[in-house]
């Protein structure tokens, strides 16, 4: 019991470090540019925060269970352009959602079924199913472009409810069902029980290969349904739509807090971390850094956020 | 060792066999040595990759690092330098890559899928910077005129690629390193005790993973006639299947160094014959996805009998 408080007040303070950060950044954006605090722009950092804490939600499951799915960007671009292509093909906007979600969802129980069943290793076999999505995407659309969607679609990615733009209430819904989720049910507890030690958690009668399974089904969903948000926000969709979402996904889970190492992490880590990276990235728009400099920044941010991760892991051990 | 020859021999030979049959032009003399100038790339990235995951290690970062080294190098030769410092700069580029991979598996301890990842986005971070995500053409003519040499009909990137694996079969089987690498894999333990600095021979292992990867961008820069920042994105995984194709398992210091030669060549076949076969280059690629993840299967299976 103490050591589960203990453990609860650690994330604590990590979680209001980490707010600390969020409140230093937004400082010295607004102290440099004056267009940082107009409501417009902290609306458009809600919401592309939004999306990438959608697909970084599934992730963190994953990596609770010191997992890996390297394949969430090409699943979300496979499943935004299926959603366009059954769109434009039915004129049914539940059919192209429905198709989607159908495909990421069936991509992470692929992923599930190789990691349990086949006994994989997650990193190298989601590898794989990475670039097998991607080839298979780039195939399908053959170089097009779907674009124009009705607008009662459009609305999910860039519409508002009571104010509120609708992919910041999808990602509120989210993060109050997987906190839920996470923290007050069985299958939560098992989910860190098995990313603490798979052994003890097996031997302690977990079914460990159904909660992978489930996790990895989680991660392929998330990714479809961030799929149908980004493409309802485009309002287009080409094949390499996802793959630039993956390094941001994961930068947002490690620098939230989650350990790579399993264990240790919470979905409310993924979204301060997911504001963080988009606080950089949108502060460098405003002070008009040229957009290329954008996967040099994230590729160091991760190496920060994992080095950090590790080197607290080793301190821990000692 | 010698239950594992069949395995990738079959599939090769089997490939073999169905593209000669299927794909007209296929088993021509010219596309014979096209596919050994495609695979000789590949086969430069393949030979560190194998010593990297024998050490139960990993290296994504290495399409993107070739490519910058790519970018590095033809902004060099457009600014007038001489080839030889261009290249070594390249080189430079390369290694200076590796070894901040291995520094970050080895001595921080980070998971090295995690590491190089972050280091794949810094590459091509750096290249697109660089470049402003342009080309880099007007190199002039001394690179693509070596790289279009021939001795006796066989192309200059071939006798690179026979070189490179002369040289990584020396370190390997006759070298004090390459018991090393071995046993960093498969028994670390007895390493540290025998007071061998392991560390550092494991590092060395991430850094030779860049310095090929800066010698590949001579081959890749001599074919393109120019440098793109995103030019060799992707290879990384090629080189991975082809290692993993080729016998060498993702733990216990278990590898293979002739079995990545014909892992390079089923990934050359596989591309080359679907392409004669008028497959689009987009399924190539979910092919060769299709046949790491078939490789390990079968590796699975075989581990559980």
């Amino acid at each position: 019991m103490s050591s589960s408080r203990r453990l609860a007040s650690a994330g604590l303070s990590a979680i209001a470090y980490r707010l600390l950060g969020v409140l230093l950044i937004g400082a010295v954006l607004a102290l440099s540019t004056d267009a940082f605090l107009t409501t417009t722009n902290l609306l458009n950092v809600l919401r592309q925060a939004s999306l990438i804490f959608l697909v970084a939600s599934g992730l963190t499951l994953v990596i609770l269970t010191a997992g890996l799915d390297l394949s969430i960007g090409a699943n979300l671009g496979l499943s935004a352009c299926l959603a366009a292509a059954a769109i434009k093909s039915t004129g049914s906007i539940t059919i192209g959602i429905a198709a989607g979600l159908a495909c990421g969802i069936f991509i992470g129980v692929l992923n599930g079924l190789m990691i349990t069943l086949l006994k994989l290793r997650p990193f190298i076999a989601t590898y794989g199913m990475l670039w097998m999505v991607y080839g298979i995407n780039f195939w399908g659309m053959a170089g097009d472009t779907i674009y124009g969607f009705p607008a009662a679609f459009r609305e999910i990615g860039s519409g508002y409810l009571l104010g509120i733009p609708i992919p910041v209430l999808l990602m509120t819904v989210c993060l109050i069902v997987g906190g839920v989720f996470t923290r007050y049910t069985t299958y939560g507890h098992e989910i860190y029980a098995i990313g603490a030690n798979a052994e003890v958690a097996r031997l302690s009668g977990i079914p460990v290969r159904s909660r992978l399974l489930l996790v990895y089904t989680l991660s392929g969903a998330m990714a479809g349904l961030t799929g149908i948000v980004y493409l309802a926000r485009l309002n287009s969709a080409e094949a390499g739509i996802g793959d630039p979402l993956l390094l941001p996904a994961i930068a947002a889970v490690l620098i939230g807090g989650t350990s790579l190492f399993g264990g240790v992490g919470s979905l409310s880590g993924a979204l301060i971390g997911a504001v963080i990276l988009t606080l950089v990235l949108n502060g460098m728009n405003l002070l008009t850094i040229n957009g290329n400099w954008q996967p040099l920044v994230t590729g160091v941010i991760v190496l920060l956020a994992a080095g950090m991760d590790t080197v607290a892991r080793k301190r821990n051990e000692a | 060792m010698l239950s594992r020859i069949p395995g990738i021999v079959w599939l090769l030979g089997t490939l073999l066999v169905f593209f000669s049959a299927f794909g007209t032009r296929f088993a021509s003399a010219p596309n014979v040595v096209n596919i050994g100038t495609q695979s000789a790339i590949l086969l430069l990235l393949a030979l560190p990759m194998t010593l990297i995951i024998m050490t139960e290690g990993l290296d994504l970062s290495m399409g993107a690092v070739l490519g910058l080294s790519g970018v590095v190098l033809s902004i060099l030769l457009v600014k007038g330098f001489a080839l030889p410092v261009a290249f070594a700069a390249a080189l430079a580029v390369g290694t200076a890559f590796g070894v901040a991979n291995g520094v970050l598996v080895v001595a921080l301890g980070m998971p090295p899928f995690v590491a190089t990842l972050g280091m794949l986005g810094v590459a091509e971070g750096i290249a697109l910077v660089l470049t402003d995500g342009q080309s880099v053409v007007a190199i002039g003519s001394t690179l693509s005129g070596i790289y279009s040499r021939q001795w006796a009909g066989i192309p200059f990137s071939i006798f690179v690629a026979v070189t490179a694996y002369a040289a990584f079969h020396l370190l390997l089987y006759h070298t004090r390193i390459g018991t090393y690498v071995f046993a960093i894999g498969g028994n670390r333990e007895a390493l540290n005790l025998a007071g061998v600095p392991a560390n550092r021979y494991h590092v060395l292992i991430y850094a030779l993973g860049g310095l090929m990867a800066g010698a590949g961008a001579f081959l890749l820069t001599g074919r393109m006639s120019g440098g793109h920042p995103t030019a060799a994105i992707g290879m990384e995984f090629d080189a991975i299947v082809a290692v993993i194709v080729g016998g060498t398992r993702l733990e216990r210091g278990d590898g293979w160094l002739p079995g990545s030669v014909l892992g390079v060549l089923t990934v050359g076949v596989l591309k080359n014959g679907l392409n004669v076969m008028a497959v689009p280059s987009s399924l190539q690629i979910a092919s060769i996805g299709l046949l790491v993840i078939v490789a390990l299967l079968i590796d699975s299976i075989r581990g559980r009998t």
